[in-house]
């Protein structure tokens, strides 16, 4: 079995692995990082969202020994020293979550999307959460939320970046 | 109101371990020692199994059993030995009867199939291995011999004679034949009508998909012989209840069912599963906890699915455009087997609500339920009113196009304005406003505008149209004795229990379950309205049945309604014996203790207690006789609802056809709802977008597919098209409100109005847009461009 080492959430581990294990079943089975979700076994749902070395991806379509040597940060390490990372709490205060199941990933790709296009218009956040699906919001408060968070993330002069 | 009291727009407490990753899902469970199952399925629609060998993957590596359904036997109540006969079926628990008086033929629904397979992804048996890889890996070594049969998904063709019988009680394939309604006075209606507007309509299947999936780990301590299993549940109790009483694992006092934080249900999770009985049942038999959960390709064929109904109606009018009858029959697919609460859907729940906004002086109603070789079909949200809301509003807004009068006006003229309002379809409204809902609605949209907006419109290529739809729903289910005479197997109160601490902190224990629905916030407002303590000291305790004693967990819409009356009244209680303890504390009078504001005062004096004093003293206990008041401070109530609640309201959907691709895009959307008193206005906007997204859903995007041999076509998110943020608009919500008479809160419910009212509008804003009423859901463009050819296209205006 191959070994790897990754830093996830700012934390190194090394670890054997079967080769054909994902990236999120290495944090769900092995880490026990368990908000990080799987939705769909198609790539389709957005629910495994995590960071890459920085970028957005779906880590139920990554093997974990891609990673290797690789920065990974998930939902449980966006928050820095307890403060919450302003799409956190834009999400609560917009309420653009319910059941939460959809919201790691949505709040990760979320970061990506405002690291990528900075103060993105509507129209923009709409059609970049096309590979993350919520059943429970309509999308309308996730929308609200991330163009709040944007703004705030922008106007704080805040790191945007959560790595 | 107070800051976070009732009608607050509080931020929800249980946001924080969602948006940190600290939620805890079923999935996110894990029991030291635990196994893993995977099911082997059925990939034939209809085939008797011949033989099921298991011995390659019994030998494969990790694994620990293999069971076919001959194995899953009862266990001697004193060993844990087997006995012969096999454990209990699933059940459906609503009996309804046929016309002719005939009891409804359930054909038998065992967990793992015994000799037949019936749908595609039916369980054929069960690999339980240390790890899931395992499980997975060795499912694919077992061999099954299959004689395949011939099959039938659609239910029109499943009524043919001759056709494949999925159950041999029910001979062709007629679950029940039932009426609703009076049909010598609807006959007589339509004899004297002035116009008749006819339309078959195809209710769309729907799969729910909840983006959580479903699993369950059952658990078994052979020292104290108690089961616990842990579910994606939307009410625990009954799943134990049915657990028990009907599947007969274990004794309802010796099984735990904890249903934790649920990623969504919209009805799916309210059922009892196969894979759960076959969790727990494996559990005692291996005694090492058996874990399993869903993928999502496992969702799309084995979740219960939704609508599925083909109608033909009509609706009689006089000369003025006032509405004499409506006649109804339809085809309800109930799929292979009878899900847990599949029969009242397409009967009690959808015919009695035919009567829509609308004085309707007589209606008759017949609906034939068929089986069919596809998955079980039961509640999704709304369950039944989306397919009564749906012939209504399309017959309405067609029969007002018809008669050349505007839609709108049609509507007001028939709506009912007295209240009470008895239907004829045994439905009892108790209030409502439904000329203030659509005023408004009208009023937000720019109706007077759209002829502007129209002409504007073609010069972009594109076609607008503008649709209503006046939606009625029964929520707050249910009174017990009322649905008890309808053949409900249960009764549908609710429970609570609140407990207050010596501090003064309180416990509320619900029978209601939340799965994205903010109890755990909204629940709390009310104790923070009642007891004047603040939103940091309350929590509340449901989804566990060793927490909460009874209860009988959340769909319909029940529970503000229904779940929080149960708390209201026992805050009630709860008070009274506060003010009992507080008098005596004070040295007063009982009758002369006020409480407000989470004070006890001595009226007119400014002698007074407050909340965490009294609650302190109640535990103390030295301050009062304890032969005349019991110490400590917790009061438990059960509260049966006197009448169903009637949320009501109007949507209006403005869509864009792209001339050129068939393209709808929805461009502005209107909600004007009465749902009554609102507990926190920030959750209630977010549970009707979240419904009209899944209306739009419905009527645009989603449609689940079986091939003729029964084969799932639409099996994942890359066939079966999901919302996506960038087919959805942003929504205009707002109220109207006419307090409900018939609970203490004047609470109507409204999580399923969103997705009651929208599929109507749309394809009424459709149909607008196109001048003709042919078109099915889900409208793709490729059904709206081919619809588009036979619409006389007004020239476009350079
Ligand atoms: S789990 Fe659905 S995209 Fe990864
Ligand atoms: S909040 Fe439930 S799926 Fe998005």
């Amino acid at each position: 079995m191959p070994s790897i080492t990754i830093t996830v959430n700012g934390r190194e581990v090394t670890s054997e692995v079967e080769p054909r294990t994902l990236l999120v079943e290495f944090l769900r089975e092995q880490l026990r990082l368990t908000g990080t979700h799987v939705g769909c076994d198609t790539s389709q749902c957005g629910a495994c969202v995590v960071h890459v070395g920085g970028r957005a991806v779906k880590s139920c379509t990554t093997l974990a020994v891609q990673c290797d040597q690789a920065e990974v940060t998930t939902i449980e390490g966006l928050a820095r020293d307890g403060v919450l990372h302003p799409m956190q709490e834009a999400f609560r205060e917009h309420h653009g979550l319910q059941c939460g199941y959809c919201t790691p990933g949505m709040i990760m790709a979320a970061v990506d999307i405002v690291n990528r296009h900075g103060m993105p218009d509507e129209k923009t956040v709409r059609e970049e959460l096309d590979g993350n699906l919520c059943r429970c919001t309509g999308y309308h408060n996730i929308v609200k939320a991330i163009l709040a968070a944007a703004e705030k993330m922008q106007g704080a002069g805040q790191p945007i970046a959560a790595e | 109101m107070g800051e976070s009291g009732i009608g607050a727009r509080v931020q929800r407490v249980e946001d924080r371990r969602f948006i940190t990753g600290k939620g805890n899902y079923t999935d996110d469970i894990n029991r030291p020692g635990q196994l893993h199952a995977h099911f082997v399925r059925s990939p034939h629609a209809h085939a008797r199994i011949r033989s099921v060998g298991i011995a390659e993957a019994q030998a494969a590596p990790g694994v620990v059993a293999v069971y076919t359904g001959n194995d899953l036997r009862k266990f001697v109540p004193t060993s844990d030995d087997l006995e012969e006969s096999p454990i209990g079926d699933l059940i459906c628990g609503w009996l309804i009867h046929s016309k002719n008086g005939e009891p409804m033929k359930a054909g038998s629904h065992p967990a793992i199939a015994r000799d037949t397979v019936r749908h595609v992804g039916d369980q054929v048996a069960v690999v339980i291995a240390e790890t899931k890889r395992q499980a997975r890996d060795a499912a694919e070594l077992v061999e099954v011999d299959y004689e395949v049969l011939d099959a039938v998904a659609d239910p029109l063709k499943a009524r043919a004679s001759g056709a494949p019988q999925v159950h041999d009680v029910a001979t062709g394939n007629l679950v029940y034949e039932w009426e609703l309604g009076d049909k010598a006075k609807t006959d007589e209606a339509f004899r004297n009508a002035h116009h008749v507007t006819k339309l078959n309509i195809v209710n769309n299947r729907l799969v729910p998909n909840a983006m959580e999936p479903r699993a369950a780990i059952g658990d078994y301590d052979p020292g104290t012989g108690v089961f616990t299993l842990y579910v994606t549940s939307q009410n625990p109790h009954v799943a134990r209840l049915v657990l028990s009483a009907f599947v007969g694992i274990a004794p309802e006092n010796k099984l735990r069912v904890i249903a934790p934080d649920v990623g969504g249900g919209f009805g799916s999770k309210i059922f009892i599963y196969a894979e759960e009985v076959v969790c727990l049942w494996a559990a005692r038999r291996l005694a090492r906890p058996v874990k399993w959960n869903a993928d999502r390709s496992e969702a799309f064929l084995t979740d219960a699915h939704g609508r599925d109904h083909v109608t033909d109606a009509e609706l009689a009018m006089d000369e003025k455009g006032k509405i004499l009858g409506l006649r109804v029959h339809t085809t309800a697919n109930m799929g292979a087997y009878l899900s847990t609460f599949a029969s009242a859907v397409p009967t009690y729940l959808y015919a009695t609500l035919l009567s829509g906004q609308y004085d309707i002086p007589a209606i008759h109603a017949e609906v034939d339920a068929v089986y069919t070789h596809t998955a079980p079909v039961d509640a999704y949200r709304g369950a039944g009113r989306p397919e009564a809301t749906f012939v209504v509003e399309r017959l309405v807004e067609v029969a007002a196009r018809e008669m050349g009068i505007d839609p709108a006006s049609f509507r007001k003229r028939n709506f009912v304005k007295k209240f009470p309002h008895q239907t004829p379809v045994i439905m009892s409204y108790d209030i409502g406003d439904y000329a203030a809902s659509l005023n408004k609605a009208l009023e937000l949209i720019d109706y007077k505008g759209v002829g502007k907006r129209k002409r504007e419109a073609l010069k972009r290529g594109k076609l607008l149209g503008v649709g209503l739809s006046a939606y009625i729903e029964a929520c707050g289910i249910a009174p017990s004795k009322a649905v008890g005479s309808l053949g409900a197997g249960v009764g549908l109160w609710e429970s609570a229990e609140v407990r207050v601490n010596p501090v003064g902190t309180v416990e509320v224990l619900t029978g209601s379950h939340s799965h994205g629905q903010g109890h755990e916030t909204t629940f709390a407002q009310l104790v923070c309205d009642r007891l004047g303590i603040p939103l940091d000291q309350v929590s509340i305790v449901h989804g566990d049945t060793d927490k909460v004693q009874f209860g009988m967990g959340t769909y319909g819409s029940r529970s503000g309604a229904v779940g929080m009356s149960a708390i209201s009244k026992a805050l009630d209680k709860v008070v009274a014996k506060a003010k009992k303890v507080a008098s005596h504390l004070l040295e007063a009078a009982e009758a002369d203790i006020e409480f407000k504001d989470g004070k006890f005062t001595v009226a007119g004096t400014d002698k007074s207690l407050d909340w965490s004093a009294v609650s302190l003293g109640a535990y103390v206990a030295h301050g009062f006789p304890s032969d005349e008041i019991e110490p400590g401070l917790k009061e438990g109530a059960f509260y049966d609802p006197v009448n169903f609640t009637f949320p009501a309201g109007c949507h209006v959907c403005e869509c864009e056809i792209d001339l050129e691709t068939g393209k709808t895009e929805v461009v502005n959307w209107v909600a004007v709802d009465d749902f009554g008193v609102i507990i926190n206005p920030m959750i209630v906007e977010g549970q009707v977008h979240g419904g009209i997204a899944q209306g739009v859903g419905q009527a645009l995007l989603e449609g689940c597919v079986y091939d003729e041999a029964g084969q799932l076509v639409t099996g994942s998110f890359n066939d079966y098209a999901m919302p996506r943020a960038d087919d959805l608009p942003n929504f205009q919500v707002d109220v109207t409100v006419t307090p409900c008479p018939s609970n203490p809160l004047g609470i109507k419910g409204c999580g399923e109005a969103g997705a009651i009212a929208a599929p109507a509008a749309l394809v009424n804003a459709i149909t607008d847009a196109l001048g003709h009423e042919d078109i099915t859901m889900p409208a793709t463009p490729q059904r709206v461009w081919r619809a588009l050819q036979k619409s006389k296209m007004p020239a476009a205006a350079e």
